[in-house]
């Protein structure tokens, strides 16, 4: 499998892509278009392969490719997926067509370099995903800034600037601690390899250290309170396909940090300090859902409903070591590990279709504010059909993904103590007051504007884009089954390997 | 039998699509959805046939694996057992009486096809909430019949009631669902699986003897709690007190699904729930006494409201509140069979009153207001003559379907009465008085809307004729069951052995066991009447309709007079209470002022203040923003990337 590099191939055909646009430039953006709409296809069909060539029997990493990069410091060009990186890659290829089918028309400001940042940056994060070695890892983590930091600045809103630099300092923060970390393991095991850092034996105290700079960076993207105020505001000033991609695909980084890194590899501190994480993630369901319910502007709503859905990952991740303490199995962490993964690629789908529902209504009516719509099944009763759907999978009905990773993770964590359960729960209350009353407010009621009276339907490329997302959502809420038995060995391993001391016997 | 289970659930499904996503013609919508409802009913009757009378063994099988997490499997799959093929027939059938009755109320309505799609794709889903064999599925039909009932009580989304109404269904049932969904996660702590047949095979092997820590040292047995989580859940669906809130405002929807889904079938999924979990219940008397208190209180107080209501569809939605509150005390008592004997039988016949007043409603040109009716009996014959049997077997009256069952259930809390169960007292009392109250409203609607002065107005009185027989149609078919389906299908429900292996009933809790006989099915019934009329709730139920009689009949001036005198309580009862000004203030209200607080003062304060609030940092901040729109910082961007690029490829291709 290594002779095909198809996970080399992934990185950079978006990024060779992108670089073709950018040349060919802004004078034919007729042409920059269908090309980025090619290549983002192309990255997608290629990434399924990974899927129907993935062996879910082993934990070991597959598709690995190994090449020497600085030889000097031992730093690999080291690449390769197992059964958790290998779905978020393909959410963000699957991802990234949407975006760029979503700014087709309606990005007129510079369009090829808008799409070539996108390709750019998709080439990057699909290197994070799959990057085995800690600089390359960093290396891309922070080269994916950029594009995003373009994308807000040149195309986003008017308090971009503003905004921008807000996003680019939280999350520059967090790496710098995270970079200190990684060449302490470097210094302690004499390898870049993230595979060897799993395996390093390392004293309590210094796994402390190491997990607390982890926690900072990986708090700030996932994000959570109180690092999260950035989001809300990046939300709001960038142009609809950033906030698709920071939603569904950036956010989840943060996530995958603490199983790649956070939980692998200081597996005793992740159990000191699981109560922290835990209740850092409580806050966030519970205060960000209040917090959401009044937001007047409909962007900054769902960017508070991510971080508030995102806490339920997080909450997943780490009830492991407490579940484990009282069943004495390792049933209930697998459960919760893969609650929180369903619900980063569910909340991927169903946080990108809203941000495209609202972008919808943005552009014809350039406003995001609640209260300048009222009525609108009305007058695109189809559009109404996707928004309401995709909020009842914001809401968590079943059937569609939005519950299958909250099921498991409350069913999971009841088995760790009744009040984590019952107050992760009440996203079941507050997630639908806070979604649905919105709708109320947006989509139901009589047509009092006139602004409003005007809207026309979503056409036949919304349509598309929508669909294909509705039928992501459904189908993953129906049958989950395929999507859990590709990670289900990969984080029963997981689980194992954490509930092992690593502290080297004195 | 698979594949007809499978054919009956999913045809309404496919209705639905078809309907909703192919909006041809008017006709073309109801007809796909009613032949698909149809076809839902009629096999449902072959599998209840097989099911009762052939002999066919109880049907239990997993459909596909939904999902596997570690060692754990959760399945998607049917379970037809005696209770499951009674609610599939119930089901279907009301559900196809509401849609050829929907032909008639919706003719005008610019949503025919929505309406049509939505109420089939109703059907599917309570469907699968019923024939589930798990506690997944069942969650999802749970949650999926809230959906509709989402949809349809908002299906005249334009009026702000309408959309105020359908959040608030929405949102106090998730309350409901909150407990319950912790109830499952508790019986998947507690079992290890989350298959009808495990748990409550294990559960009866005794194998229950955990508790779970919910305050730092006190020990709850996991059955109670797992019952009671359970129970919260059906509290939210089957509107049991303190969560009854949103079911009289759910009368804003089309009246067809009041009857269909806020009267006959999704609000008793509650009933249907704890009854299909009986073995668990069973082995905890403080659940039980749990629900019992709760199923009177809502029996009682919520029966009292009916009598001060003037919208002739609030009136039913009260009683509707009033006979859960009576299903569910049955349930309390382990009277399960008594439940679902009630719950079909209500199902027939308020049913039949909803779609009654909706017929009364079409003919007033959509004037709900009793006091603008009167003396419609003349005008509405059949109308008249239906609602009369669905009001009388409403009250009970002797050899009606509604009589059966509700004696069936006094007589069950009076055995927990004298079993000295817990809150037994106050539930036996509730019962017997509610069927006071009951006959007191149902005639005091039936007085004001068909006899007495004709109060409308001059216009609506000449247009004033007999619905089409789209309407009345359903009418007659559903008074039928009304009168007969009680004396009936009492033997084998409540003495014999119809529910034998569906539900689980301790000896010492049986109420019934005495009663059974070897005599004739005849003479049981006519022993039960006879037995019946010498009862208290006969004379009681006497009692209310002559006071109905007297206040609306005889002395139509007396009911204002009294209402004067005791200005204070009436307020409270109009005030329904004041549970909504109280959810309003505190829930709705505080919530908002919480998340508005945490947002200006934890989010922009403290947070956001924290780390830009100096103005040293603003003025940075300010500094750097002018730089940025200078455009430089646009070619340092694209410089590191294009370095990047260069970094990483040189290195690929050497």
């Amino acid at each position: 499998m290594t002779d095909l590099s198809l996970l080399s191939v992934l990185i950079w055909l978006p990024i060779l892509g992108s670089l073709w646009i950018l040349i060919i430039g802004d004078k034919q953006a007729t042409t920059a278009r269908p090309i980025a709409l090619a290549v983002s296809l192309l990255t997608f069909c290629l990434s399924l392969i990974l899927y129907f060539l993935f062996d879910p029997t082993t934990a070991d990493m597959q598709f690995t490719e190994k090449l020497s990069w600085i030889p000097a410091f031992g730093i690999n060009y080291h690449l390769g997926i197992d059964g958790i990186s290998m779905p978020l890659i393909i959410l963000t290829t699957f991802t990234m067509v949407l975006v760029v089918l979503a700014g087709w028309e309606t990005i007129k400001y510079k369009p090829a370099q808008y799409l070539g940042a996108f390709l750019f940056m998709e080439g990057l994060m699909i290197g994070v995903f799959s990057a085995l070695d800690a600089i390359l890892f960093y290396v891309l983590w922070e080269a994916m800034l950029i594009p995003m930091f373009l994308i807000i600045g040149i195309w986003g809103g008017p308090r971009r600037v503003y905004a921008t630099i807000k996003f680019f300092l939280y999350t520059f923060f967090g790496s710098v601690l995270m970079l200190i970390a990684l060449l302490y393991l470097y210094s302690q095991a004499d390898s870049f390899s993230i595979l060897d850092y799993h395996t390093l034996p390392i004293s309590l105290e210094a796994q402390k250290w190491i997990f607390l700079a982890f926690l900072v960076a990986f708090a700030v993207k996932v994000p959570m309170w109180p690092v999260h105020t950035w989001l809300p505001d990046a939300h709001v000033e960038a142009p609809t396909g950033g906030s698709v991609i920071l939603a569904a695909i950036m956010l989840k980084m943060g996530g995958y940090g603490f199983l790649r890194f956070s939980l692998p590899i200081t597996p005793d501190a992740s159990n000191q300090f699981d109560w922290l994480i835990i209740a850092l993630s409580l806050i966030a369901i519970i205060y960000i859902a209040f917090v959401a319910l009044v937001q007047k502007d409909m962007k900054k709503l769902i960017a508070y409903s991510s971080i508030s859905h995102m806490g339920f990952a997080t909450l997943g991740f780490f009830i492991g070591f407490m579940i484990y303490k009282n069943t004495n199995s390792i049933d209930g962490a697998v459960m919760a590990i893969e609650g929180g993964m369903v619900q980063m690629i569910s909340h991927g789908f169903i946080s990108g279709a809203l941000f495209l529902c609202v972008g919808v209504l943005y552009e014809r009516l350039h406003s995001r504010q609640i209260a300048d719509y009222g009525g609108v099944a009305n007058v695109m009763p189809r559009f109404a059909l996707f928004f309401v759907l995709f909020a009842m999978a914001n809401a968590g009905l079943p059937a569609t993904s939005g519950f299958v990773g909250e099921f498991l993770i409350i069913l999971a964590s009841f088995k760790a103590n009744f009040w984590i359960a019952f107050g992760a729960a009440t996203i079941m209350i507050l997630g639908a007051a806070y979604t649905l009353w919105m709708i109320k407010r947006v989509i139901y009621g009589a047509v009092t504007k006139d602004s409003v009276a005007s809207l026309k339907d979503i056409g036949g490329r919304e349509t598309l884009i929508l669909s294909v997302l509705a039928i992501a959502v459904l189908l993953f809420g129906i049958w989950p089954a395929p999507l859990l038995e590709v990670m289900d060995v990969t984080v029963q391993h997981l689980v194992e390997h954490i509930l092992q001391s690593k502290v080297p016997a004195m | 039998m698979q594949n007809v289970a499978l054919i009956i659930v999913l045809a309404p499904l496919v209705g639905a699509i078809i309907a909703g996503l192919f909006p041809v013609s008017r006709r073309f919508a109801h007809r796909v959805t009613i032949s698909a409802v149809g076809l839902s009913f009629f096999l449902s009757l072959y599998v209840f046939y097989q099911i009762v009378f052939g002999g066919h063994e109880i049907f239990n099988e997993t459909l596909y694996t939904w999902l596997v997490a570690g060692n754990i499997s959760l399945e998607i799959g049917f379970m037809i057992d005696s209770l499951t093929a009674l609610m599939m027939v119930v089901v279907t059938f009301v559900s196809w009486m509401v849609h050829i009755y929907t032909i008639g109320y919706m003719r005008d309505d610019p949503g025919y096809q929505r309406f049509f799609s939505y109420i089939n794709l109703f059907t599917f889903s309570m469907l699968m909430l019923v024939m589930s064999n798990n506690f997944v599925q069942l969650f999802f039909g749970w949650e999926a019949v809230g959906l509709v009932s989402y949809l349809l009580i908002g299906f005249w989304y334009t009026r702000e009631t309408a959309i105020y109404a359908n959040l608030k269904a929405f949102l106090v049932n998730r309350v409901g669902d909150f407990g319950f969904i912790l109830g499952i996660a508790a019986v998947l702590m507690t079992f290890n699986s989350l298959s009808y047949t495990e748990v409550f095979g294990l559960a009866q092997a005794g194998n229950y003897e955990q508790t779970i820590s919910i305050f730092s040292g006190t020990e709850w047995s996991a059955m109670t709690v797992i019952c009671i989580l359970l129970f919260i859940g059906a509290m939210g669906k089957s509107a049991q007190f303190p969560l009854h809130v949103w079911l009289p405002d759910s009368m804003e929807g089309p009246t067809p699904i009041s009857a269909l889904i806020h009267a006959a079938t999704m609000v008793t999924a509650g009933i249907f729930m704890v009854a299909r979990m009986s073995p668990l219940f069973e082995l905890s008397e403080t659940a039980l006494s749990f629900v019992l208190v709760i199923g009177a209180i809502t029996a009682f107080f919520m029966g009292i409201l009916a009598i001060v209501q003037n919208d002739i569809k609030r009136v039913v939605a009260y009683s509707t509140l009033s006979q859960l509150g009576y299903m569910t005390v049955a349930l309390g008592a382990s009277a399960y069979a008594a439940g679902i004997f009630h719950l079909m039988t209500h199902a027939f016949f308020k049913a039949l009153l909803f779609l009654g007043a909706g017929s009364v409603i079409i003919a007033m040109h959509h004037e709900q207001d009793m006091r603008k009716m009167g003396g419609l009996k003349k005008y509405l014959p059949i109308t008249y003559w239906t609602m009369l049997i669905g009001s009388l077997a409403l009250i009970g009256f002797p050899g009606f379907a509604g009589f059966f069952s509700k004696d069936a259930i006094i007589e069950a809390a009076h055995h927990a009465y004298e079993a000295e169960r817990a809150g037994a007292f106050f539930a036996y009392y509730a019962v017997l008085l509610g069927v006071f109250i009951t006959a007191l409203y149902t005639f005091r609607m039936f007085f004001l809307t068909f006899h007495g002065k004709e109060r409308m107005d001059e216009h609506t009185r000449e247009h004033l004729h007999e619905t089409p027989s789209v309407v009345t149609g359903p009418l007659i078919a559903l008074a039928i069951p009304s009168i007969f389906i009680g004396m009936f299908t009492i033997s084998p429900l409540l003495f014999g052995h119809y529910f034998d292996g569906a539900i689980f009933v301790e000896a010492a809790h049986n109420a019934f066991a005495g009663h059974e006989s070897h005599s004739s099915v005849a003479w049981m019934i006519i022993s039960f009447i006879g037995h019946g009329l010498l009862q208290p709730p006969f004379w009681l139920a006497l009692f209310g309709f002559g006071t109905a009689y007297y206040f609306y009949m005889i002395r139509p001036d007396l009911p204002g007079e009294i209402v004067k005198n005791i200005e204070v309580p009436y307020k409270i009862l109009l005030d329904k209470y004041g549970f909504d000004r109280f959810n309003d203030w505190f829930f709705a209200g505080g919530a908002r002022r919480v998340g508005d607080k945490f947002w200006k003062m934890g989010d922009i304060k403290t947070i956001d203040g924290l780390i830009n609030g100096t103005a040293n940092t603003i003025g940075w901040f300010s500094s750097v923003a002018r730089n940025v729109q200078t455009g430089m910082l646009y070619h340092y961007a694209f410089a590191m990337i294009i370095g990047l690029a260069v970094l990483l490829g040189t290195f690929v291709i050497l």
